[in-house]
């Protein structure tokens, strides 16, 4: 494996000696998400190489494996131990793998009860825009020592290194979960998910569309037919096949090939008046809008009503992206930003512009 | 600047009380909870709002002055001790709660509120605050977040960057950052992560938004005793093997269990080598199903003796024991050093016999209480400073127990953070291009090194000097330098 990383390293000081930038890619699943690169002026730095599990044992709660590591071969090693990634991270096609998972930063259903993915990564080895091989964190759940680069290279978009290796805390499969159904208005939906998170119930996904609120429970058998008496609700059958669809968006209401826009905002704002349909997930934190084609009509509105909510707005999916995709941040948050890549990344190699076009 | 003028320059906008510069008023600021590092910085400066702290840094920055800041004082690695030419910014003042709002469960507070204070203030909402460090009572949630704080319950609940969600952070220049936000998350970089746990060295937190979570209907814990530390290590590993992830599992060893049983009376087997202390927290449902299950596994783990507590009162006496082992050090011996090494649960077994060789080799006597669930030690040696050349060999024995803590593929600080005291064993943790990049981060920030100098980041000249051995993955340590 090591040969693999000499010639990553190889390519990285290379690229950077001619300032010629790359594009870090696993399986290509998340190609989507971000703003457009010109594919023509970069070249492909591939990672689906680099594969393999490091280390894994399950009473330690920790497995180390490699970027290019298939996201779904690692659950399944995960799930024959009786363990999970707690962030239930959105696949978006078979290719997916582990680095891109935690280059992307995203978080399934599970996230507003369990955490994110950047609560579970304990540690990284990577390459950084000179080619230096470098490890950050550990194997351990508690370690203070050094700044937290493994935080921070979570979500960055593959815009200051190459991850190689990733550590991350599993958790044990929930004995048990029940999938429940209930009829209510949007206003009642989001008071209740604020009100229930509120109280120590084993709530692990909830979800609100079309005048339905589904909600996940999940534990020990006996706390979960008890909270079940709590709330009510009918019991739903496919729980499973619901929540996948949420997380890997194949329900019908991110099928209708519009704009889809995430808005992350405090979770106990009332109903938002956008244009669209909308989806909610994480008791109210994150509510999907997918609007009609015109981004440019779109983009201010909803901007300024997720600055309102305390929150932010991402153009999930749009070919058009005429937009930026992420919300822009402050002007003085955005030098810190490019403080912080001249450091990682001096040649600006590294996915230039997919996170913010300054970056 | 010459102390005078800066005095002056202070005295502008602050008044007299919140600027002190007479040895007498500077004495009870030389150190924080590390006392065996003393210096008396040369301000004190007390702001009591957001824009005094802007004020304050401007001068430093334009003065070139270093700025250590200082919450509560209760470190234990020496982070917030001071800076001979420099400013000491104390927080105590800004201590208000702001906000707290019950339905979306965040607290918004100033960086000198104390930790409980959080969680009290909840309460009535059936919410609280969840680190807990043991010094939770008198520490500042402004500490907590430059030292990334722990606790008892953390395996379950998670450290102090699990915990926050929005900080305002003043820089050097004295701008100051909004980071994060009360939504779930941020897009760019996240530099809440990378604030947390960073011992003052990026900038200085003025306000914070943490997450505050339903108390849960019940806790129970399960005492178990073990005539091995093996079968207690494995009893460990099959609890959480088994699906269960303890809301607090901690372990004592038998002089640690002699000193406070001697002292507290939580009633521990003083026959056992070692007494495993196993939570259970949730639903009243949830609860008993795994107290069940766990005492199953302490039976079958080859536990000599179990107790579950019937009660309340039963679950506080069996915590006050290990709460009050770090007193009970210091009723059995005139002085202890406390470690902080985390490692691979695997490894418990072995860096303890580890510890014990060491401590015949040394002829120190060293207890072991520790965050079983996390790996996370803390060896307390005992020794005499009065006894000539102890607090040296002290040093060195704790020295050693690190050193084992990195090769086992642990860490030298699991909670209490790097701080002044283990700058030297940094160099042994990371090699020199990581050392490199954590240098570079700072600039990014403090492209002067004002803020915390020394600190948390050992420079390169102090690692070559310092000889340590990079006993990680066996590579020869900075190959690349000069030595001195």
């Amino acid at each position: 494996m090591q040969d693999i990383i000499n010639q990553y390293t190889n390519t990285i000081r290379v690229a950077a000696k001619c300032k010629s930038p790359l594009r870090i890619r696993g399986g290509g699943s998340k190609d989507f998400y971000g703003n457009n690169i010109n594919e023509n002026n970069c070249d492909i730095l591939s990672v689906t190489a680099y594969t393999g599990i490091v280390d894994y044992d399950p009473t330690e709660l920790v497995v180390t494996a490699r970027s290019g590591t298939s996201l779904a071969d690692l659950e399944a090693e995960l799930q024959m131990h009786n363990q999970m990634l707690g962030f239930e991270p959105p696949h978006f096609g078979s290719d997916a793998t582990l680095g891109g998972c935690v280059a992307s930063g995203l978080s399934g259903p599970r996230r507003a009860y369990v955490g994110a993915v950047r609560d579970f990564v304990l540690g990284v080895r990577m390459l950084d825009g000179n080619g230096n091989d470098l490890h950050f964190g550990g194997q351990v759940m508690k370690n203070v020592a050094g700044y937290d680069i493994s935080r921070l290279m979570t979500g960055s978009m593959g815009t200051l290194g190459l991850l190689l290796e990733i550590s991350i805390k599993v958790l044990p499969i929930p004995p048990i979960e029940l999938t429940l159904r209930m009829q209510m208005k949007e206003a009642t939906a989001i008071e209740k998910m604020n009100q229930w998170a509120g109280r120590p119930l084993p709530i692990s996904a909830t979800c609100f569309y079309d005048n339905n609120l589904t909600l996940r429970l999940s534990g020990a058998e006996s706390a979960v037919r008890a909270a079940h008496t709590k709330l009510g609700g009918e019991l739903i059958s496919d729980g499973l096949a619901f929540w996948n669809s949420i997380r890997e968006q194949s329900h019908t209401f991110f099928q209708s090939g519009k704009s889809l826009w995430r808005l992350s905002i405090k979770s106990s704002v009332p109903p938002l008046i956008l244009p669209g349909q909308q989806l909610i997930e994480w008791g109210g934190a994150l509510r999907w809008f997918a609007c009609g084609e015109n981004v440019d009509a779109d983009v201010n509105i909803i901007r300024s009503k997720s600055d309102l909510a305390g929150g932010n707005a991402t153009l999930f999916r749009n070919n058009k992206k005429s937009v930026s995709v992420f919300h822009p941040p402050r002007s003085e948050m955005i030098k810190v930003y490019q403080r912080i890549k001249g450091k990682f990344d001096p040649a600006g190699i590294f996915n230039t512009g997919r996170m913010y076009r300054e970056l | 600047m010459h102390p005078i003028e800066l005095v002056n320059s202070l005295r502008v906008f602050l008044p007299p009380d919140s600027v002190l510069y007479e040895t007498e008023d500077l004495r009870p600021y030389e150190c924080d909870g590390l006392s065996a590092y003393r210096q008396i910085p040369m301000i004190v400066v007390i702001p009591r709002t957001e824009e005094e702290v802007i004020r304050i840094l401007r001068i430093c920055h334009a003065s070139k002055t270093p700025v250590v800041a200082r919450g509560a004082g209760t470190g234990l690695s020496g982070g917030a001790l001071p800076h001979a030419n420099g400013i000491l910014l104390s927080l105590v003042k800004l201590k208000q709660i702001l906000e707290i709002d019950p339905i979306t469960r965040i607290a918004r507070v100033q960086p000198g509120v104390r930790n409980l204070a959080i969680s009290e203030s909840a309460m009535a909402y059936g919410l609280y605050y969840a680190p807990d460090p043991s010094s939770q009572i008198a520490c500042s949630i402004g500490g907590n977040i430059a030292e990334n704080s722990g606790g008892v319950h953390c395996l379950k609940y998670g450290l102090t960057v699990h915990n926050i969600l929005k900080l305002r952070v003043i820089t050097i220049e004295g701008e100051c950052l909004e980071i994060g936000g009360t939504s779930l998350d941020t897009p760019g970089y996240d530099l809440l992560a990378l604030m947390t746990g960073s011992e003052g060295m990026l900038g200085i937190v003025t306000e914070i938004i943490v997450k505050l979570i339903p108390k849960p209907e019940k806790a129970q814990v399960v005492m178990a005793a073990f005539d091995d530390i093996q079968k207690a290590c494995n009893a460990v590993a099959n609890v959480i093997g088994a699906g269960i992830i303890p809301a607090g599992m901690e372990m004592m060893d038998k002089m640690a269990t002699h000193a406070v049983e001697e002292y507290i009376h939580a009633g521990y087997n003083l026959e056992a080598e070692v007494v495993l202390l196993c939570e259970s927290d949730g639903t009243a449902e949830e609860v008993m199903d795994e107290i069940q299950r766990i005492n199953e596994i302490m039976k079958m783990s080859g536990a000599i003796d179990i107790r579950t507590s019937n009660n309340e009162t039963e679950r506080l006496k069996f915590w006050a024991g290990r709460k009050a082992a770090f007193p009970a050090a210091g009723r059995i011996s005139p002085d202890y050093y406390c470690m902080d090494g985390t490692i691979p649960r695997k490894n418990l077994a072995r860096v303890l016999g580890g510890i014990e060789k060491l401590s015949l080799e040394y002829g120190l006597r060293c207890m072991n209480v520790f965050h079983a669930g996390d790996g996370n030690l803390h060896p307390l040696i005992l020794y005499d400073a009065n006894r000539p050349g102890e607090l040296k060999k002290t040093e060195e024995f704790g020295a050693k127990i690190l050193e084992m803590c990195i090769q086992v593929g642990g860490t030298i600080t699991g909670e209490h953070g790097v701080g002044i005291e283990k700058i030297n064993q940094m160099c042994s943790q990371f090699k020199t291009s990581e050392l490199e990049l954590f240098h570079a981060v700072k600039s990014a920030f403090d492209p002067d090194g004002l803020l915390n100098p020394g600190k948390a980041v050992p420079s390169l000249r102090r690692c070559a000097e310092h000889g340590a051995m990079h006993v990680h993955r066996n590579e020869e340590k900075f190959p690349d330098l000069p030595r001195f």
